[in-house]
């Protein structure tokens, strides 16, 4: 049950000892910063300081409440991220595969959207565009909501 | 009453800083930023396309609608990318 902020690398495996013991299933998605079609050598990646290390905490709870879990981890990052780096993860824990796999799930979509970080583009020509909200991360957001 | 308002993304390079203290006697969000985009070009380019911006207050999200009795912390900022 730990959400964190931080600037520096994570190791994926690092963070997975002793996650989840005692689960039947453990879900783990990583995101890494893409280099899009080799236009970026970087991102960076801004947040609102005190409101964002809350919503971490605050979405991880409500995914673990909602899906039954046993466990959960968010780590975000925030800063200059260079191509290949990873950005973020989360992990889920519970009895079986489904709540563990929605759980992530549902963790990203808000994550995604609803987390105060905005992301920058750094191109090989030097600072870009803001990154738009895209489209199909409200819509799959807006799922959680039906039914 | 005084505010903090805070800025994040394209919207503080628009204005030019990360925050400002704001005094003012806004019943909503709607209020404040009509008050804030009159205030000088800059917030104005900040303020002109309120589709693409989002607000908090007291840091949880709000709305154009949400009052403004009893705030301390306005954010005003793009919509999310996270992830």
């Amino acid at each position: 049950m730990t959400a964190r902020l931080q600037a520096a690398p994570f190791d994926l495996a690092a963070e997975l000892d002793g996650f989840g013991a005692g689960a039947g299933a453990v879900v783990t998605f990583q995101g890494l910063v893409r280099d899009e079609g080799g236009r970026l050598t970087a991102l960076e990646i801004e947040h609102y300081p005190g409101m964002t290390e809350r919503k971490l905490a605050e979405y991880g709870a409500e995914a673990a409440n909602r899906f039954g879990l046993s466990d959960w981890l968010v780590i975000h990052r925030h800063g200059t991220l260079r191509v290949g780096e990873p950005i973020m993860m989360v992990a889920t824990a519970s009895r079986h595969r489904l709540a563990a796999f929605q759980g992530a799930e549902y963790l990203m979509d808000w994550l995604k959207s609803r987390a105060p970080f905005w992301k920058r583009e750094i191109t090989t020509d030097g600072p870009g565009e803001w990154v738009e909200a895209a489209t199909c991360d409200e819509d799959a957001l807006s799922r959680w909501n039906r039914g | 009453m005084q505010l903090d308002v805070l800025y994040f993304a394209w919207l503080r390079e628009r204005i030019g800083a990360p925050r400002e203290r704001i005094e003012t006697g806004a019943a909503t969000v709607a209020d404040l930023v009509a008050q804030l985009a009159a205030m000088d070009e800059w917030h104005a380019a900040a303020f002109a396309d309120l589709d693409a911006v989002r607000v908090a207050v007291d840091q949880e999200l709000a709305a154009m609608d949400t009052p403004l009795d009893g705030a301390r912390e306005v954010a005003f900022f793009p919509p999310m990318t996270g992830g």
